[in-house]
């Protein structure tokens, strides 16, 4: 019988190699699977992740998408990593992100036109808020009748994707969008819109947000007392009770952050690349920064890196996609492995594996 | 001996550079997918067209495409990636890429972008659609002989002029065979999502519908049909000829092959310009699917010529007297419909008792 044993002390080297060994393993096995495809498996795995970076024709285009694709993913994945070190599993940010965007979003909507600066800070704390109090219903639930925050957050998802989809087809509707459920483009909306900061580098204000998140989340999490308090409760319950943690502040303020933090992506994301709300606005991003979140470790650099790495493989999956046209589901598994591999690595880092034999369970 | 070599090497070096000059030369054209081609409806279709270009101009052309591009800003990075890798030449195949469509052509004049059924142009962007409604009236013709129960049940994806005018299209051609015939809508918002279709088919024949029609792309529909004895539909944008003869008995069928030869031709004559094109049966752009055994030979015949005479012209899918939903007058005796109205149809016309969402 094969057993997993856990490792008295898990080699600190390979927990940090593991992301690195996760991508080789990726691209091995996802060169086969291209090769199986009838692809060149070097030149499918050159274009998805050298391609995007360096390629003359059109890097200098997708350099600047990388962050504009990787700032939402990472923004949410920072603060989901918060909870996911306590041992507060919020699933539901794909939620907070819609409801950061149609809150944030609708703030703008009832103003237009309405032309003034203090328009785009408002609706950035309208989003913030949007996504902080859909996360708070887990959160109160938790803490008052500790209702499983893993199945509410998840479950609001669906509700807050109902609720846009009543929103756009009704309140939100655009006056001018010919009868499609797609609010008005807020590009034709000054003071709403999140502008390109540089041109021709799609660099906008939530992709400076969400840097400044990452060193923010560093600092939190390495030097101040709240880092401090969240690895004790993901740790051990009760040592965090003897460190003075209250473990409902931890729950409310894991899911407060993590809600805030996605619903500024969807602000950003909704007045800025996406420029509509819509039925089709929601794209999974809230579930892929779960992904990134591991990926990244848990820690605010690791999750900068994971979030570009996702990034770089949905561009340079697009390219391959048209280049060499291999189907979106081959890319698309490509991705999953990536997640696959990590998790197998983690386990055979954290475990070893024992073979028992016969023979010692007859003693 | 020297000079052959160097003849020889000459030689050589000018094949080769010949061969760069050709390979330079090939007019790249991309192609961007709602769905997946194997949707075996709308994207299916376009990408039949890409095909087509691919054998009709050979190796004067490349063509590449990328399935289920989201209506969103990846839709805009899509295309200027496109754009960036030599593509000169860009079809957008749904209505929501409209806005990025337009964005991405500001930045590159020299690539031209031909958008389907959008209604925003500009010097490097065309648009085009197909008189969709034509084809609805030779299926609601056959639907509105076809059905017992005089329900006919109608999968809507969005309240949009288009699918308004299909409803209104289909529903006066049911009604001058049937004046009993009542028309059932579910609104399904999505153009390809088979659950949601799956489940707006079921929730209409719970309703009594016997015939179904659908302005979606998927064949769940169809597949749903045929667990039900007795309940008939529609190919929808391909000819879902899988289902035939029953529940399918006939289709509609978009057929963009002709359009997108001809504008990739223009592209290598030099004589590509902005235009706005709506072909219908005429042209070969709807096409009516084989209509099976299953409707009595007297409507296929009548059904025949009701396609036939849409196509001469002699009839026309709106031709008055026609009021509009809340009684009002729209069309005289004998007044027929300007494509202006149509393109921006947001009324039920007279007898549909349902209400266009808004």
């Amino acid at each position: 019988m094969l057993r997993l044993e856990a490792r008295p002390e898990p080699s600190r080297a390979m927990v940090m190699l593991t992301p690195i060994i996760a991508v080789i393993a990726t691209m091995i096995a996802g060169g086969i699977l291209f090769a199986f495809l009838g692809n060149n498996p070097f030149t499918a795995i050159r274009i998805i992740f050298w391609d995007p970076l360096f390629n003359d024709m059109v890097a200098s285009y997708t350099r600047p998408q990388l962050l504009v694709k990787a700032a939402p993913l990472i923004l949410m994945a920072i603060g989901l990593s918060f909870g996911f070190r306590a041992n507060v599993w919020n699933i539901g940010a794909e939620g907070q992100f819609i409801m950061g965007a149609v809150i944030g979003g609708g703030t703008a909507l009832a103003l237009y036109p309405l032309e003034s600066p203090l328009v785009f800070p408002l609706i950035i704390i309208m989003g913030g808020l949007g996504g902080f109090l859909w996360a708070m219903i887990p959160a109160i639930l938790k803490i008052r009748f500790n209702a499983n925050e893993i199945l509410v957050s998840l479950m609001l998802v669906y509700v807050a994707a109902q609720f846009l989809a009543a929103m756009v087809t009704g309140p939100m509707k655009s006056p001018v969008g010919m009868g499609f459920p797609v609010s008005r483009n807020f590009n034709e909306y000054q003071s709403a819109f999140n502008a390109e900061l540089l041109s021709n580098t799609g660099l906008h204000f939530g992709v400076l947000v969400m840097m400044a998140v990452v060193i923010v989340g560093y600092i939190f999490l390495t030097r101040h007392i709240f880092g401090f308090q969240i690895r004790v409760s993901g740790q051990s319950a009760r040592a965090s009770k003897f460190a003075g943690v209250n473990p409902h502040t931890t729950v409310a303020l894991c899911l407060g952050i993590s809600g805030a933090l996605a619903g500024l992506a969807g602000l950003f994301e909704v007045t800025g690349p996406a420029g509509k709300l819509s039925t089709n606005f929601p794209l999974g991003y809230g579930f892929t920064a779960i992904i990134v979140a591991f990926l990244g470790r848990l820690h605010p650099i690791g999750i900068l890196l994971a979030g570009l790495l996702m990034a770089l493989t949905y561009i340079g999956g697009e390219l391959a996609q048209f280049q060499m046209s291999i189907p979106a589901a081959a890319i698309q598994v490509f991705q999953g492995m990536l997640l696959f591999f990590l998790l197998g690595v983690d386990i055979l880092v954290n475990f070893r594996l024992r073979w028992d034999s016969k023979s010692k369970e007859a003693h | 001996m020297n000079l052959i070599k160097t003849l020889l090497a000459g030689a050589a070096v000018a094949t080769g550079l010949a061969g760069a000059a050709i390979a330079q030369d090939k007019l790249k054209i991309g192609f961007i997918y709602i769905g997946p081609p194997g949707d075996m409806g709308w994207t299916y279709e376009h990408d039949q067209g890409r095909k087509a270009i691919e054998e009709a101009l050979g190796d004067k052309v490349e063509t590449t495409y990328v399935e289920n591009v989201p209506e969103s800003a990846d839709s805009e990075r899509v295309m200027t990636q496109m754009a960036l890798s030599g593509h000169k030449l860009i079809f957008a195949t749904s209505f929501n890429y409209m806005d990025h469509v337009m964005n991405v052509a500001k930045k590159f004049p020299d690539v031209k972008f031909e958008h389907a059924t959008g209604f925003k142009r500009a010097d490097n962007v065309s648009t085009y659609s197909a008189r969709f409604y034509e084809g609805r009236a030779v299926i609601g013709h056959i639907a509105g002989h076809m059905t017992k129960t005089n329900t006919i049940g109608y999968i809507a994806s969005y309240p949009i002029p288009e699918v308004i005018r299909g409803i209104n299209s289909a529903y006066l051609a049911a009604k001058a065979v049937n004046p009993e015939v009542k028309f059932k809508v579910v609104w399904a918002y999505t153009w390809f999502d088979p659950g949601k279709e799956a489940d707006a088919a079921n929730a209409l024949i719970e309703q009594g519908a016997d015939v179904i029609m659908q302005h979606t792309d998927s064949t769940a529909p169809m597949s749903e049909m045929k667990k039900h004895e007795g309940i008939i539909g529609f190919g929808q944008a391909s000819d879902m000829g899988q289902f035939a003869p029953k529940p399918r008995v006939s289709s509609i069928i978009d057929n963009w092959a002709p359009y997108y030869v001809a504008r990739a031709q223009a592209m290598l004559d030099g004589t590509w310009e902005s235009t706005d094109t709506w072909h219908g049966i005429k042209e070969g752009m709807v096409e009516i699917g084989e209509m099976t055994e299953a409707v009595p030979a007297e409507v296929r015949a009548s059904a025949q010529e009701l396609a036939e005479k849409l196509a001469s012209g002699e009839v026309h899918a709106f031709t008055g007297p026609i009021n509009k939903q809340d009684g009002s007058a729209w069309l005289a005796e004998g007044e027929t419909a300007d494509d202006g109205t149509l393109a921006g149809m947001d009324f039920y016309v007279e007898g549909i008792e349902a209400e266009i969402p808004n």
